[in-house]
């Protein structure tokens, strides 16, 4: 049963996409919600202020999609859920770490609702897809009402759930250029297999000098650790990367985990990513 | 509070509810459908007691706002049995041992009755597809054998 009053929370439903960004225009602030799998278990532990949602599932017609982009990359609406993202052919073959994060993430019972746009709006650092997102340098495209724009995935967080998005625009569609790796990896270590939040993640990816690690549950946000690219870049070994990741990244003790451990584990995530990694 | 009409089929039958918007599906199918056989596990998404097949997809019925089950089409446990016969998958529970306290039972049979219907979604087989389902009671492997026996059944039917 549900823990909160829900007398204290509304919810206006928009049909389109244009209704929503008026909604937002003329009531900015609105909590969206689409799959509903991080609010509504907020929602029913009682743990949300009184608010007013904005759930956005009847613009699934126009922004539930995952299609190939002109340039050979990859388009994903706001609406495309984890389950649409692992079945594609095309995403397996170019983007294989989205197909890999999918499915680390939660049962099949959330990856069919989750979706995810909410993932990076939601904004925590234990997110699974987001690692992988930011080694494909990832772009968002932001609208409001009347305007767009295309911000960075790696510019997008300020700190610790919060981010650049203005309290009227929606995350609209997130937009991944062409990828052409040698080696890809990506590894989430949690307390169990299935279903659990994450210790560490890893992202990573290599093609000759071009180096990409983005790390999840070991900041305030996922991040990349470009001195530590560069590094490996450079010819360090995977003492001296190690080293150099030891001197970006000071991993925090939280509920799930220790400091210490974190950064041990990174540091043996990064080693086997870079003995599987042919350049 | 403000409860508002919402629609949506249920096993087949068109139900007309009031519900608050935010209000979980979960509470909705009990309270107004008298279906109690969807369960209340942990209300976060966890154990897949409240699962439910709705369009075509199955999720769990205490992360869906009502206002999102308007005009879906829902299935749940009390959908499956035919004129007083049990599904396949509900029978191989029974003969197996795979149904004990009955709590988990709705929601694995429901996981299991999907994985049936599309096995290519869940690559890993059918503990992918039970993944977010827990039992305290029987290890599983009794579970586990009912979807096999149900699979073999309802392929030779």
């Amino acid at each position: 049963m549900i823990a909160s009053d829900l007398s204290a929370f509304e919810c206006v439903v928009p049909a389109t996409v244009e209704e929503a960004l008026r909604q937002r225009a003329e009531t900015p602030g609105l909590s969206p919600i689409a799959g509903g799998t991080e609010v509504m278990v907020l929602l029913n532990e009682a743990k949300l202020q009184g608010r007013k949602f904005q759930s956005l599932h009847r613009l699934a017609a126009e922004w539930r999609y995952v299609r190939p982009a002109l340039d050979g990359g990859l388009l994903v609406g706001a609406l495309a859920t984890y389950t649409d993202l692992r079945h594609l052919d095309h995403v397996s073959k170019h983007h294989p770490l989205l197909v890999e994060a999918a499915r680390a993430t939660g049962a099949l019972q959330i990856q069919n609702r989750a979706t995810i746009a909410g993932n990076i709006v939601n904004g925590s650092p234990a997110a699974d897809t987001v690692p992988a997102l930011m080694v494909y340098d990832a772009r968002l495209r932001l609208v409001r009402s009347g305007g767009e724009r295309i911000v960075p995935l790696s510019e997008f967080y300020t700190g610790y759930r919060k981010s650049v998005l203005a309290p009227d625009e929606l995350l609209a569609e997130i937009i991944l250029p062409p990828a052409d790796f040698i080696s890809q990896y990506y590894r989430k270590v949690g307390t169990r297999a299935a279903q659990a939040i994450s210790k560490v993640v890893l992202a990573a990816a290599r093609r000759g000098p071009d180096v990409r690690l983005a790390w999840g549950s070991v900041a305030a946000t996922t991040v990349r650790t470009r001195r530590t690219e560069q590094a490996i870049a450079g010819g360090a070994t995977a003492d001296e990367a190690c080293e150099a990741l030891r001197a970006e990244i000071k991993p925090l003790d939280d509920i799930r985990s220790t400091g210490a451990y974190r950064m041990g584990v990174a540091c043996n995530l990064l080693r086997e990513f870079m003995v599987g990694a042919t350049t | 509070m403000i409860h508002t009409p919402i629609q949506f089929s249920l096993n087949g039958e068109k139900r007309s509810v009031a519900a608050h918007p935010m209000e979980p599906l979960l509470d909705v199918l009990r309270r107004e459908c008298g279906a109690t056989g969807t369960k209340y596990g942990c209300g976060e998404g966890e154990c897949g007691a409240c699962s439910v097949i709705i369009n075509g997809e199955l999720a769990m019925s205490c992360m869906i706002p009502a206002c999102q089950a308007a005009d879906a089409t829902i299935e749940t446990i009390e959908g499956l049995a035919r004129d007083g016969e049990l599904h396949p998958v509900q029978q191989a529970f029974l003969e197996t041992g795979g149904a004990q306290c009955g709590i988990c039972t709705p929601g694995m049979v429901l996981a299991a009755v999907q994985y049936i219907r599309h096995p290519e979604r869940s690559p890993g087989g059918a503990a992918e597809a039970l993944e977010g389902n827990l039992c305290r009671c029987t290890g599983y492997s009794a579970i586990f054998r009912a979807v096999e026996l149900a699979r073999s059944r309802m392929e030779s039917a």
